[in-house]
């Protein structure tokens, strides 16, 4: 298999289409025949990502390569930034407003799920202008 | 149990179809997405009140054979409309979770 890639831009404020690159992501893995349980930890670890990258940072890109050895994927905002990420990988801790929490968001669980779903997961953040997470999930 | 015994279930009220022949294997009660998406079980059927287009995204993402929407919530228009282009049998049931729970237990193990 040679490398493939795949790009979203993630409008900001449509929580309706939240969750389209993941499923897109989703069913090209399950054509290229990535094994079931990979293609699972991809779709929840990516669609934790990008719904917050929707609800907590008005959108963002997501890039996803898929190469032998791995599935790399980046997410990058320019929302507000996290203050204190290891305060936001904690379970339960979610700054999710009245609105979102209406939606079923707000648990607190994305990230804790990013990180027990990907094999390798990295958050570069700075306040006032953006965060960047990449995930990899390994093939072999 | 196969997704079809739903569909004339006493007080369901089938949306979306989906796949009949697909089994039930679980049930699983929950309101929180992102709780559901690593807990919900494969081929489970999952019921919620929360009732827009992001429950359809998890309820794909974690390939649960169906969606119950409890509690008498609505289903709104372009939900219904995803769900049949998605594929996904949704169903809303006027009782509150547990009691929606209840009677696809009791077909289960009918
Ligand atoms: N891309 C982001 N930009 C800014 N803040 C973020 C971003 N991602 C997460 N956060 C912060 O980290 C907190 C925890 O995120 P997490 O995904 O674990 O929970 P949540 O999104 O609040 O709720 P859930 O994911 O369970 O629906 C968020 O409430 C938010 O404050
Ligand atoms: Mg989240």
């Amino acid at each position: 298999m040679s490398e493939v890639k795949l790009s979203y831009t993630i409008s900001g404020d449509d929580f309706t289409r939240a969750g389209e690159a993941s499923g897109d992501v989703k069913s090209k893995l399950k054509v290229l025949g990535v094994a079931p349980d990979i293609v699972r930890k991809v779709s929840i670890a990516l669609y934790e990502g990008e719904i917050n990258m929707v609800i907590h940072a008005h959108g963002g890109t997501i890039d996803v390569t898929i190469s032998e050895k791995e599935i790399t994927m980046v997410l990058a905002d320019h929302g507000p930034g996290i203050e204190n990420v290891e305060l936001a990988m904690q379970a339960g801790y979610s700054t999710a407003s009245e609105n979102v929490r209406a939606l079923g968001f707000g648990a607190g669980m994305g990230l804790p799920n990013m990180k027990k779903y990907s094999d390798d997961m990295n958050i570069e953040t700075r306040i006032g202008e953006g965060t960047t997470v990449t995930m990899k999930v390994f093939l072999q | 149990m196969t997704v079809e015994k739903l569909y004339d279930a006493a007080g369901f009220k089938t949306i979306s179809k989906g796949d009949g022949k697909k089994e039930v294997k679980a049930i699983f009660c929950c309101d929180m997405l992102s709780i559901a998406m690593s807990k919900a079980p494969a081929s489970g059927c999952w019921i919620t009140v929360v009732s827009n287009m992001n429950t359809l995204a998890v309820a794909t993402l974690t390939d649960v054979s169906c969606v119950v929407i409890a509690g008498g919530v609505a289903v709104g228009e372009d939900m219904k409309a995803k769900a049949e282009t998605e594929g996904i049998a949704l169903f809303t049931c006027e009782e509150p979770a547990f009691e929606t729970a209840l009677i696809v237990h009791d077909l289960m193990n009918a």
